[in-house]
């Protein structure tokens, strides 16, 4: 008896594995992929980059700097909850010494007397060329696309929150509970997240795939946000860097971020 | 073999009644998690890991202790270590399934976690981290269960076991040195961002790991007149304490580093640990709670006659078992976010939903090893009698 | 058979559970689910044929091509070209999820995750006071 269980076991395993593999039997016999293009008016690039003007905005003043944040959030669907621990932020206001903890001293607050509480200073995801965050991902849910922006698939993500830890600028926030009870006002073509998953800066790439500017960039009247290709040589990014001095968040972690800084 | 859970004393019964009403618990607060989302802990924008990760950390070096059983015994054939090597083996499974127990409960989208094998990412340490977890619970699964169950019926061990023991022995290293390359490989964190990171995680497992199987030990032979044997536990116990002793001079060198290279960022960690920074203290009392138990139970893991007081040595064990809990279960974690990159504070405290959680899963690694542990004290009894 | 009686009547019991569905019923399907189809647009992106049974290819084909592609301009059979998008090309057609997608997503009892990030049209935000940011 006890033979024939196990002849009849072997059989019927074998007889699964053999059912179990009609799905991928199935998906290698798929037909060839549909086509797709890209959006006629999209805009492309090699690497796209963003240069924050930092004197610009001492003219124009803390709420030039405002009206760029509430543009992205607003378009975004990001969440407001009013406090610290559950924030979801993409873009945001910090003074100078903590977005450039290394470079602060204490003559920088010599320049209230200009007026200048601190320097405020615009932060978001740098969409490094050797991004940490790309690294670490364990699922691939957050991948550096061939045009340089750092881009988020919300589908894929199992918000392990490793990518978090691992950016050196603190770009990154997750969704600790359902964001849409927070939402002020709702862009409609725009989805939003769910809890669970992490969200950034996205450099506005389904802006830039019809043809627009990132929100920020257009809220900022003055320039004082430029963005474009920096192996374009005609770019707005590439002209400022030519003209100006500019550093870069953290430089020496070896991230490449892409967002330089006018100071 | 596994009937012998389904019979025990009255005292057994109880206990596995009590573990499952903490574990029954722990689930309805995750049921409430799992609706409301990770936001029921205290986990925040900056200190995104916490109390489930550390959890995860501190335990992936007790279930690599198993290997300072299975190497002597197995490599070097240290008769001693005959009788408690299955029981080193049976924490590994607990632990281990602690371990992925804590990160299924720590992710923002668990019903995604099949994602990680969907898409595999070898770049990321986390995929490797999936990788030697699962089989490491797998290997100590099948060897401890083959040489028991052979061992009931009084056979030698097969030899095909013997390459998956011997396979057992680097795989055990690697479980949390893959740990320690989460935390050691990532730039932004100055905390995390040093070469002993994965040697401080040898240190600290085989001193935890250890520890609490001497504890373990007592316990069975209290309840069950199991006896691993004096120089069983007499070696276990020397091997605390040079872990223990590894593992403070690989503080050491942390803090000689950080403090005489008197880098800011670096330093802010362990100041805002120890003594509070910008007037946020909230972790301090802990530290030296953790520090303090840590050099008295190893000053007194160091002198033979504490050591070798039977009495004393499982309170000595109990001590560097908590220190270390401390240490890599909450403050390792937590203290790499605190302060943020941007070098501002935010603190961390577990809410209670959090807690129990924890404990419940806590809990299933008890229920775990005790019926493990039924079956194989179960099955050594049977055999001396 | 040792315990005949108990095994027979056990699997008599088990039939007559496993067959539930169909004797409840009296062998009368429940009726099937009726869409509500856009009035104004006679063609779906692809064939209803198609759409009908995978719909749900599509969409993670689209998902996968805008995401990680960048590319967000599909080329249907019939050579029309579509934006690829759940909210902004499938709905704004279709215009309502409760009358269309759920109806045959809750007669066959499955809950397609996409509402919980894609607004649908019916989605209104919820009446609650949202706090300001604080600076």
């Amino acid at each position: 008896m006890d033979k024939t269980r196990r002849d009849f076991l072997k059989i019927a395993g074998i007889s699964a594995l053999g059912l179990g593999s009609t799905p991928l039997r199935a998906a290698l016999a798929e037909s060839a992929a549909p086509k797709v293009e890209p959006t006629p008016e999209a805009l492309g690039a090699k690497r796209w980059a963003m240069v924050v003007d930092l004197k610009k905005f001492q003219q124009s003043g803390e709420a030039a700097m405002k009206a760029c944040v509430d543009a992205c959030h607003s378009i975004h669907n990001v969440p407001d909850w009013g406090n610290v621990k559950d924030e979801v932020k993409w873009i945001w206001t910090t003074g100078f010494g903590h977005a450039f903890p290394s470079q602060e001293h204490k003559y920088l607050h010599d320049l209230e007397e200009h007026g200048m509480k601190g320097v405020p200073t615009a932060v978001m995801c740098n969409h490094c060329d050797n991004p940490p965050c790309v690294r670490v991902c364990p699922t691939k849910a957050t991948f550096k696309r061939k045009d340089g922006i750092v881009l988020m698939d919300f589908h894929r993500c199992i918000g392990c929150r490793f990518c978090m830890a691992a950016c050196p600028y603190g770009a990154r926030s997750l969704n600790w509970k359902d964001p849409r009870g927070h939402i002020k006002t709702l862009n409609r073509e725009f989805p939003t997240r769910t809890r669970g998953v992490v969200e950034k800066c996205n450099f506005c790439a389904e802006r830039l795939a019809v043809g627009k500017q990132p929100a920020c960039v257009d809220a900022c009247k003055n320039g004082e946000i430029l963005f474009g290709d920096l192996e374009d040589s005609n770019s707005d990014v590439r002209k400022a860097l030519r003209e100006q001095f500019a550093i870069r968040r953290k430089p020496q972690l070896g991230t490449q971020p892409q967002v330089y800084y006018i100071v | 073999m596994f009937e012998k859970v389904l019979t025990g004393s009255k005292g057994y019964y109880v206990w596995i009644l009590i573990l499952l009403g903490v574990i029954g618990f722990g689930f309805l607060n995750y049921l409430k998690q799992w609706t409301i989302g990770l936001g029921v802990t205290g986990m925040s924008r900056d200190v995104s890991w916490a109390l489930y990760i550390g959890q995860f950390t501190f335990l992936v070096g007790v279930a690599a202790s198993a290997v300072m059983l299975v190497l002597p015994y197995y490599l070097h054939d240290y008769k001693a270590f005959g009788k408690i090597t299955i029981l080193g083996e049976f924490v590994a499974v607990a632990a281990v399934t602690m371990c992925v127990t804590f990160i299924i409960v720590d992710l923002g989208r668990p019903d995604r976690a099949f994602n990680v094998m969907l898409y595999p990412s070898p770049e990321s340490i986390l995929f490797w981290d999936m990788v030697v977890l699962s089989v490491y619970m797998m290997l100590n699964l099948l060897v401890g269960w083959t040489v028991l169950g052979c061992e009931k019926r009084g056979a030698p061990p097969p030899s095909w076991i013997k390459p998956f023991i011997y396979l057992s022995i680097p795989w055990a290293f690697s479980i949390h040195t893959v740990t320690a390359f989460l935390y050691a490989g990532l730039p932004g964190r100055g905390f995390w961002l040093t070469a002993v990171m994965a040697p401080r995680f040898l240190g600290s497992a085989f001193a935890a790991g250890p520890a609490l199987l001497i504890i373990l030990c007592y316990l069975v032979k209290r309840l069950t007149g199991f006896d691993a044997g004096r120089e069983a536990i007499k070696t276990l116990s020397k091997i605390v304490t040079y872990a223990m002793l590894a593992t403070l001079f690989f503080m050491g060198c942390e803090l000689f580093t950080v403090y005489y290279s008197q880098i800011p960022e670096h330093m802010h960690h362990f100041a805002y640990l120890f003594v509070g920074l910008h007037g946020k203290a909230s972790l301090v009392p802990v530290m030296w709670v953790s520090a303090t138990l840590a050099i008295v139970a190893t000053v007194l893991l160091v002198i033979p006659t504490t050591r070798n007081n039977t009495t004393l040595l499982p309170i000595l064990c109990a001590m560097v078992f908590a220190s270390l809990w401390i240490e890599k279960g909450i403050s390792l974690t937590v203290g790499g976010f605190i302060p943020n990159p941007l070098e501002s504070i935010t603190e961390y405290a577990p809410t209670f939903p959090e807690f129990f959680i924890t404990l419940g899963v806590w809990g299933i690694g008890a229920l775990i090893l005790t019926l493990l542990y039924k079956v194989a004290v179960s099955v050594r009894l049977e055999e001396e009698a | 058979m040792y315990n005949a009686g108990k095994i027979i009547v056990g699997i008599i019991i088990f039939l007559v559970l496993f067959t539930f569905p169909f004797w409840y019923s009296k062998g009368k399907p429940g009726p099937a689910p009726k869409l509500e189809l856009p009035k104004d647009a006679k063609q779906c992106v692809e064939a209803t044929a198609y759409m009908k049974a995978s719909h749900m290819q599509l969409l993670d084909s689209w998902r996968d091509s805008v995401v990680r592609d960048g590319n967000r301009i599909y080329v249907s059979a019939s050579g029309k070209k579509y934006n690829m998008s759940l909210q902004n090309t499938c709905l704004k057609c279709h215009k309502t999820r409760e009358k269309f997608c759920d109806r045959c997503h809750n007669y066959v009892d499955v809950t397609p995750k996409c509402w919980e990030c894609h607004i649908a049209p019916e989605y209104k935000l919820p009446k609650e006071k949202v706090a300001l940011r604080s600076e």
